[in-house]
Order: C-alpha cells, then sequence, then structure tokens
C-alpha cells in the first residue's frame, strides 16, 4: 500500500486532489483507544485510505492494515471445516442456537458503537441469557470501588485547562494511550497553564516505564503493594507517624514529600491504568485511591480519571446503565437484570461451565480467557461477530463478518471521561459485510420469528 | 385511529373546565370536535375523572448525571425490579431508574411530558441517546449555560446581541428547549474547588457577578423570544438562610418581565427558601418567598418537595454536592465539564425523626399552601433530589388534604412541627388546582401549547382515574385517591391507550422537543467566527464533531422562535 506523506500543515492541493481521485475527510474520531482523538484527517485515494493526518502510530497502524486478516463471509461449521454461507443462512443459524440455548452468554462489546450494544442487551434479555463487557476484566473493579466509595472526576477539557500536577499510576500511556499526555495532559496548552513547564508528573509504577521516564517524580512501587503506598500517601496527608522505614519499597520521607507536593497543587488529576485495577487487591486498591483523591479536596481540588483501554469500553458499562441498572456481568435468566460480579460475570458462568452456547461480538476471548473458561466456550455452540480472523472465530460454529466502526460504518462512542463522540464512517465496508447494529438487529429479529412472537 | 371517551368528569383548568361530566373525542392523535362514533373504539369513563397528560417541568431522567447516580447505586436498583412482558422491557430501580422503567412509571401515574432540566452540552449527545430510549413520554432537555466561558465572556464584554445568538447556537447544537442556570458563577468556581454562595460575588478570572449572568441570559431569552423563561436553580442551595438569595435572584429580574409570560422559574424552591443561620436554627424562609410570588407576575417556581425516603441526590451544583457530601458521610461521584458546568451525586436518606429534614419537608408545602395562584407552581420533587417521582401521589395527597398532612406529622419531628405554621394552615387543593400544578401550569410555563389541556386541537395525551368526585371527598379519603393516582385507569398517549388499569399495554415512541431561534445573520456570522477561534482552545473536541444532527433524535419535534423585536 502506497503512503503518501506531506510537509506539516500541508495537504494536498485541490488540483492533485481532483487529479488523483484523492478525498480527505476530517475530524475522524478515532476508534483505537479510550483517548477517542477526534481530530483525525483521513486520506482517501480511490477508496482506499492512504494515509492518516494527527493520527498516532496505533491509530495510523489500524487505519492503513485494516483490511489485513479480515472476516469478508458467513459462515457455519460443517464437522470440522467452516463452510462459506450467505447471511440469511448464518442468521439462522445463530438465531437458532440462542433460541435453543437455557443460558446463552453474550460478550464483548467494547469494540463497537453504543448502537450495537443496545441491540445486544435487547437480545440478551429476548434469549434469557447473560451479557457482559469487557470491563468485567478491566476496569471492572474500578466500577466496583465506585460503588462502595463514588469517583472524583471531571472531563479531559478540566484537566488540559487547569491542572498543574498529574500522576499515572499502574500506567504507560508513552506506550498504551500515545496521544493521552500531549492532548489533554503533561504536554497539552490549556487556559491557565502553558503545557510541560506549568505541570509537575508524578509517575507510580513497578518499573521504569518510557512514561516514568520523563516524570519531574518516579516512585517505583514494588509489585502487588498499591494498597499499601496509597494508604501510608494519605497517612502522610493526615500527619499520621508511620512506623516503618520503606512502605512498598518506597522510603517514607520520600512518601511524605509526595504527600506534600499532593496537597500542594492548585489542581492535581490522578489517571490509573491496570497495573492498579489488575494487580493484588484490585478494587480495593482504587478504594484506596479514590480515598486518596477525596481526601485531598480537603486541600485542594484533586480528580482521578480511569484509563480506559478499548475506544468504546466506557460506553458499554454507560449503556448498560441506563438500559439495565448495572455496568456490566448482567443476567437476565429470571427476566430482569441482575448483578453480581464474581457469579454472574462470563469467566466464572464459563469457569462454572452453566452456560450453553456463546456470541462473541468484537472481542476474541479464547485468545485472552483463562484455559477452564475456554474450554468450557468450546464445548458449546459459539457465534462470533467479528471484522477480523480472530482465534475465538477459527473456533466458531457461526461467523458473521462486520464492518469496522469509526473506518466502514457509523455509530457513537465514549470517550475515558464519558464525552460521547460520533464516529464516522470514512470508506466502504467490503461487499456483503454489514454493521455489527444491523448484523444483530437482524437475529434479533430472527429470535423472535422463531420464537412465534 | 379514533376514540371516544364517555362520561368522563373533566378538570381542564386552561380552558376553564372544572369537573363537567362530558365526552372527549379523539382522532390521529389529537383533541377533535367531531369523529365517527360508529367506528370510534369507545371507553365507558363513568366513575372516573379526566384530566390532560401530567407534565413534569423538572424531572432528572437521563443523561451522564442520572446513568452515574445508576452506577453509584446498585443497592438502589434491589429495591424494585421488573420482567418485561410482550410489548415491555424489563428494568430496575426506584431513585433513578432504567430508561424504559422510566417511561413505563410515568405512564402509570397518568404523565406524558417529562422534562430533564440539566445536560452538560458537550454531553448532550448522551443524553439524547436516553432520551431515545425512554419509551411512551414526550420530552425535551435544557442545555446548562451558567457557568459558559463563552456567555461569561460575552457577558462581561457586554455584548448581549453575541451572548443570545450564541445561545441560539447552542441550542441548535445539542438540541436543547430552554436555558438552565444552575447557581451561575459557582459551578465554574467549584473547577478550583472553590464555590460562591451569594450573587455579587465576583467570579474569579471572569470578572463578572452571578447578578450579570442572571440578568444577561434573561435578557438574551427575551430577545430570542424563548418558549420557555431561564429555568434557574439559585446560588447558594441547600444553605441555611439562602431564602435571602432566592429572592435577589427574582429581585434582579423585576423589570425584565415580559408582559402576562413569566421571565424567570426558580427551580426546586424548597431546597432554596431555608431561613436561620446555621442547621440548628433552620427554619422555614417559605412564607417570605410565596409573599414576593405573590405580589409579582414575572416570577415562577416548582416545588422540589422532599419525601422520606431513600433517594439519589444530583446536581450540577458540584460545590453543593461536596458539602453534602460531607454533611452526609454518603459517598460522592463529582464530575467537572470542560468550559461548562459541572455536577454531583450523593445518594441521601430523608427521615422524618430528624430536624432539618422534617422542617425541609414543612416548606416545601408551605410554599404550595401560601401561593395563592396556583398557576405561578408546578408540582415537583425534584425526581430524585426530593424524592423519587414514583412518589408523586404522596405530594398530591398531601395538597389536597389537610388530614394527609395531619396523618404525616405524627411522627414528625417534634422540634420541626412546633416550629412550623403547617400544621395551622388549612388551605386544601381542589382537584381542579392539582390539575393545573401537574398540568395546565408547567404546560404553560414551558410554552407547550398542544398540552396541559384538552381543548381542540391539543396532543390527545389524557388520563383517567378512577375516582368519582360525587362520592370521594379528598379531603376525606386521601388514601383512595392516593391509590387511584398512582395507577391510572387509563393514560392515552397521543390517542394510542398505552395505560390499562394501571399496567403498560401499549409502547409507543414519544417526542424530543427542540428549539431553532431565529437571529440576524450578521451577528450569527460573528459568533461563528469566535467559535473557530477559540472553541478548541477551550475544548478537548472538534468544533465541527460538538453539534448533534437532527437525525440522531428517534422522534424531533422542533419549535422555532423569531424576536419580536432585534433590539438590544
Amino acid at each position: 500500500m502506497e503512503e503518501r506523506r506531506y510537509p506539516e500543515g500541508q495537504g494536498p492541493s485541490q488540483e492533485e486532489m481532483r487529479r488523483s481521485n484523492l478525498e480527505i475527510v476530517t475530524g475522524v474520531t478515532c476508534p483505537f483507544c479510550g483517548c477517542l482523538c477526534d481530530d483525525l484527517e483521513v486520506v482517501i485515494e480511490g477508496g482506499r485510505i492512504t494515509n492518516v493526518k494527527n493520527g498516532c502510530a496505533y491509530s495510523l497502524a489500524k487505519y492503513l492494515n485494516y483490511q489485513r486478516e479480515r472476516l469478508l463471509k458467513p459462515m457455519v461449521r460443517e464437522g470440522e471445516e467452516l463452510v462459506a454461507v450467505s447471511l440469511e443462512e448464518a442468521v439462522e443459524r445463530a438465531a437458532q442456537i440462542l433460541v435453543d440455548s437455557i443460558y446463552p452468554v453474550l460478550y464483548g462489546w467494547s469494540s463497537t458503537s453504543s448502537e450495537a450494544q443496545r441491540l445486544g442487551i435487547e437480545l440478551a434479555e429476548e434469549v434469557r441469557g447473560a451479557i457482559d463487557n469487557t470491563s468485567s476484566v478491566c476496569h471492572g473493579p474500578t466500577v466496583e470501588a465506585l460503588q462502595e466509595l463514588g469517583h472524583p472526576g471531571c472531563t479531559l477539557g478540566q484537566v488540559r485547562n487547569r491542572a498543574d500536577l498529574i500522576i499515572y499510576w499502574g500506567s504507560n500511556p508513552l506506550q498504551s494511550h500515545l496521544r493521552h499526555m500531549s492532548r489533554y495532559t503533561i504536554g497539552a496548552v490549556g487556559r491557565w497553564r502553558r503545557g510541560r513547564e506549568d505541570r509537575t508528573l508524578i509517575v507510580v509504577d513497578v518499573r521504569k516505564t518510557y512514561t516514568a521516564r520523563v516524570a519531574d517524580y518516579f516512585i517505583q512501587v514494588e509489585p502487588n503493594k498499591d494498597f499499601e503506598l496509597l494508604t501510608a500517601l494519605r497517612m502522610a496527608l493526615m500527619y499520621e507517624e508511620i512506623e516503618q522505614e520503606r512502605v512498598a519499597g518506597v522510603p517514607v520521607e520520600a512518601i511524605e514529600e509526595v504527600a506534600e507536593i499532593l496537597r500542594g497543587c492548585e489542581f492535581g488529576a490522578l489517571f490509573y491504568g491496570l497495573g492498579l485495577t489488575m494487580s493484588s487487591g484490585k478494587n480495593r486498591n482504587i478504594d484506596a485511591a479514590i480515598s486518596l483523591v477525596r481526601d485531598l479536596n480537603r486541600w485542594t481540588k484533586f480528580v482521578m480519571i480511569p484509563m480506559r483501554g478499548h475506544f468504546n469500553v466506557a460506553g458499554a458499562n454507560i449503556v448498560f446503565l441506563w438500559q439495565t441498572g448495572y455496568p456490566f456481568a448482567v443476567d437476565f435468566s429470571h427476566g430482569y437484570p441482575r448483578y453480581n460480579p464474581g457469579v454472574t460475570s462470563v469467566i466464572d458462568i464459563l469457569s462454572r461451565r452453566e452456560s450453553d452456547a456463546s456470541l462473541i461480538v468484537a472481542s476474541d476471548p479464547v485468545a485472552n480467557f483463562p484455559r477452564r473458561a475456554v474450554e468450557s466456550l468450546l464445548e458449546n455452540p459459539l457465534i462470533v461477530i467479528d471484522p477480523h480472523r480472530t482465534a475465538t472465530a477459527e473456533r466458531a460454529d457461526v461467523v458473521i463478518p462486520s464492518a469496522l466502526v469509526g473506518i466502514e460504518c457509523k455509530g457513537t462512542a465514549y470517550r475515558m471521561d464519558g464525552v460521547p463522540l460520533k464516529m464516522k464512517k470514512v470508506v466502504d465496508p467490503p461487499p456483503g459485510c454489514l454493521s455489527d447494529e444491523e448484523i444483530l438487529h437482524r437475529i434479533l429479529e430472527e429470535v423472535r420469528r422463531l420464537r412465534g412472537e | 385511529m379514533e376514540l371516544l371517551i364517555r362520561n368522563a368528569v373533566v378538570y381542564d383548568p386552561i380552558n376553564g373546565i372544572d369537573g363537567e361530566r362530558m365526552d372527549i373525542l379523539v382522532r390521529d392523535g389529537k383533541i377533535v370536535d367531531s369523529i365517527n362514533e360508529m367506528q370510534a373504539k369507545v371507553i365507558d369513563a363513568s366513575g372516573m375523572i379526566a384530566m390532560p397528560g401530567g407534565v413534569d417541568i423538572h424531572s432528572h431522567i437521563a443523561g451522564p448525571k442520572v446513568n452515574k447516580g445508576r452506577e453509584l447505586r446498585p443497592e438502589d436498583h434491589l429495591r424494585y425490579a421488573e420482567r418485561g412482558g410482550r410489548v415491555r422491557r424489563s428494568g430496575v430501580g426506584y431513585s433513578i431508574p432504567t430508561t424504559f422503567m422510566t417511561g413505563y412509571w410515568y405512564a402509570r401515574m397518568g404523565y406524558t411530558t417529562v422534562m430533564e432540566p440539566a445536560t452538560a452540552p458537550l454531553e448532550t449527545r448522551h443524553t439524547h441517546e436516553e432520551l431515545n430510549d425512554t419509551p411512551i413520554l414526550d420530552k425535551a432537555c435544557f442545555p446548562l449555560v451558567g457557568s459558559n466561558w463563552f456567555i461569561m465572556e460575552y457577558l462581561r464584554r457586554g455584548d448581549l446581541e453575541k451572548c443570545a445568538t450564541y445561545v441560539a447556537w447552542l441550542l441548535r447544537a445539542v438540541k436543547g428547549y430552554a436555558m438552565k442556570l444552575v447557581a451561575p458563577g459557582s459551578v465554574e468556581t467549584w473547577g478550583w474547588g472553590r464555590g460562591l454562595m451569594g450573587i455579587d460575588e465576583v467570579i474569579p478570572h471572569f470578572e463578572i457577578t452571578p447578578r450579570d449572568i442572571i440578568r444577561g441570559l434573561c435578557r438574551a431569552n427575551n430577545l430570542l423570544n424563548l418558549p420557555s423563561p431561564i429555568h434557574i436553580h439559585c446560588n447558594a442551595l441547600g444553605a441555611p438562610g439562602n431564602f435571602r438569595v432566592t429572592l435577589e435572584t427574582m429581585r434582579c429580574v423585576e423589570d425584565l418581565s415580559r408582559g402576562d409570560r413569566p421571565s424567570i422559574h426558580i427551580v426546586h424552591i424548597q431546597f432554596n427558601a431555608y431561613a436561620g443561620s446555621d442547621w440548628a436554627s433552620l427554619s422555614s424562609g417559605a412564607t417570605r418567598l410565596a409573599r414576593y410570588v405573590n405580589r409579582h407576575s414575572h416570577v415562577t417556581a416548582d416545588l422540589g418537595q422532599v419525601i422520606f425516603t431513600d433517594t439519589t441526590t444530583m446536581t450540577a451544583d458540584g460545590p453543593w454536592q461536596y458539602r453534602l457530601h460531607n454533611l452526609s458521610g454518603n459517598k460522592w461521584i463529582n464530575h467537572d465539564v470542560e468550559a461548562e458546568t459541572g455536577g454531583g451525586i450523593v445518594p441521601y436518606h430523608y427521615r422524618r425523626r430528624n430536624y432539618v429534614n422534617a422542617i425541609q419537608w414543612t416548606i416545601g408545602l408551605e410554599f404550595a399552601l401560601q401561593v395563592k395562584d396556583p398557576w405561578k407552581i408546578c408540582l415537583t420533587t425534584d425526581h430524585p433530589n426530593g424524592g423519587p417521582f414514583i412518589e408523586y401521589p404522596r405530594v398530591m395527597a398531601w395538597l389536597l388534604s389537610r388530614r394527609a398532612r395531619l396523618a404525616s406529622m405524627r411522627r414528625l419531628n417534634k422540634t420541626a412541627r412546633r416550629r412550623s405554621i403547617l400544621e395551622s394552615l388549612e388551605r386544601e387543593y381542589s382537584l381542579y388546582e392539582l390539575a393545573i400544578v401537574t398540568r395546565a401550569s408547567p404546560a404553560r410555563i414551558l410554552g407547550l401549547r398542544e398540552k396541559g389541556h384538552l381543548g381542540i386541537g391539543a396532543d390527545a395525551d389524557i388520563s383517567l382515574y378512577r375516582i368519582d368526585p360525587s362520592e370521594v371527598d379528598p379531603s376525606r379519603d386521601f388514601r383512595a385517591v392516593r391509590r387511584s393516582l398512582r395507577r391510572a385507569a387509563y393514560t392515552i398517549k397521543e390517542g394510542e391507550i398505552v395505560v390499562k388499569e394501571g399496567e403498560v399495554v401499549g409502547v409507543t415512541e414519544g417526542r424530543t422537543f427542540w428549539v431553532e431561534a431565529e437571529v440576524p445573520e450578521g451577528v450569527s456570522k460573528e459568533v461563528l467566527s469566535d467559535l473557530k477561534e477559540r472553541f478548541e482552545d477551550y475544548y478537548t473536541i472538534r468544533l465541527e464533531n460538538y453539534p448533534i444532527e437532527e437525525g440522531y433524535l428517534r422522534r424531533p419535534s422542533v419549535r422555532r422562535t423569531r424576536p419580536e423585536a432585534w433590539v438590544v
């Protein structure tokens, strides 16, 4: 694929665009991570994406390689092999599996549009299954801690305009959310902050990450000791005496120094990632972090924002909430929404071998779930809706290829701070590939038809 | 489809009908004067009263803040859950029900129009997603404008024309219906962890006062000739002694009255009617506020009545929610929105035995009973802040019946009971007055001409309750009346029967109203160029991605307004 590069701030001339059948779509929202940068300029030549301006390396890679490893034909399993069939046939087979099942699980949802998520929940209710999204395995502990204590937060623009102190805890944005620091935090120019020189950066991590290397203060916490460190910081803030010389591998003097920096800032923001949510302690770590931020509001303004991964995982929580009251792990087996993470979360259902079919949308659990859960998943009929060939799709009984949200079809997505953005369609999907929304709509119709409604 | 409702006892205050037995004719979703009676479906409404469908002027039912409340409170959802049915989706929730439940429960009570009164413009796409998923009801949302940077900057420069034009642009961009001010200026200062109490404190960095914002936006509202007045959540909400701030707020726009239409609507006035200097000396400021409202025609208010129950408080007033978190020790969500507003959520349990809660309860009712003209007030609980909307029938019973009030006062905090004048207030609302404060008055304040009445041409939104006024005396039989008000015998939305005997039997899609205000082209261009210049300095999204296309609303209904004269 040919790449065309232009000098910074310049695009092709009108003449050049006309001659080469060039089109540039501006204000495109990137469907990669929870930053949801909405300033991409996508260059299209003859119906193909040839360049992306403003995007990070991940974004560029996604836009330039999205056509690789695609699923192009609906398939159903005949014996050992997946055989190409018509879309109608695949939809009918999927609907039949769901109708025949007593307790299906519907999982994924974080890399698709809110419109598709809405229909997924309606389908789960219709077939009385359990529905869960990937926050079950990423920021689920954040939600559980929020339910205990609340969550003092804000939108990213507040941080850009006001924050003079930024903390990344268990998060390495220079390798995970590449534009986070330049667009929203350390490097961004805001109304009252000129950029890097006006802001202090503290990084807490178990190793010296790329982000840690540019920090003003790096605190190396012993693995799985985040809770202890957060608690010690809270004690230092309250001027309580800490008996130990070191907590979580950090000298007490350093902890006390950091506590003073936190107390003395004008506007502080704590960003935290899976290093905090998924290390030992899980939701208790987040409890401690929320308590710290809440305490800091006695002296100054302090907020926190989780570093969400998939571009619409925040949206999955949000749509689940308004439709069912709960953010993930929702069970409809009784006909109404029930929520009990650890019981109604999909890994636990699978590990207990309770489900008898599954529908996976825009996710690859075979590659990511614990072995017991994967075994259980594969024992039963498996339906996959995904644009790409994945380990899960390879093992599925029904595969329906879909269009990529934000590239080949439109939709709504929610940024990590809850700001909703529209995703644009910039090129046509492969022939015959529909959006997740449209596929789910057809399955739902077919399920209702089969059930005689 | 045609519908004939026979023999109902009708309360239709806008048309002056006070309990007359008559028929109501419906065709194609409208009230008409003749139908083909042979083909029409007939409802025998003997033994029932008929009112226009209920209109709620202020109820937090959708959007980011409500949804965060749902996230915060799984324990709330355990209180009530409901299976889906042939036409219904399932749902859960009491003080923050899921969107489907919200639609069904309002319809069950005979309500058909509800306003979501606070949405951060930046996040209003989310609000519309939820409104799309709220069945049956007609609805609209009010963008928050009280701490908006563009507005504050235009007002600092005294540029009212541009301020009004920006408001028109904003309403069109986010598909909003009216302006909502929450603790003007104070929410901006909360961005730095501080707040403002009075309306004459200067907002740091912006060098104007809340008074300037209130007056400026009231004048902008008049200039644009918007259907509804500005809706204001006054400064110092929740603080003892704040009734003075409320008085000042009403006074500061006295000269901006626009004929017979109100120019300012005070939302949930109960929370801003506190006298006294601290919690121990807290007392009611309701009488003084009612006296002011009785003497002035430019102001209307809704109650924000407190109900004794466990609920979830949520407002854009970030500093107040933080204070409530510190007062109650309950869990706390905060969510500030760049260049616009903020928000906070704290669960709260109002208890009869608690002195402060008991005083709050008396204040709402004292105000409702002392304002002589019911056309100036609307019944609300500021759902879910004072209590969930599901409990409205309890408030209705307190208004209709002194016995109901005394029954509730028996177990009230004794000191509060002694200090309150509520026991001495003998007024009882008639069913006609109840129809005013729950239908006619909110529809009129909102400028919804086809709502809140049953005249020819009105939307056929009708509620029938099994109450026979010739046999039932609401004052004495308040329990029976309350039961009937909880579950309508029939609710009809745009001519379709959606509720029968308190059960949802039909689910329709409601409309979302929004306002397109015409402004002169010249000034419009200037504002657009200001936006192009500064928007991306203030926000973290592109200007082109901010507006919400009309197609995003499932069933949009635009109301166009034009200025009477563009004179500043």
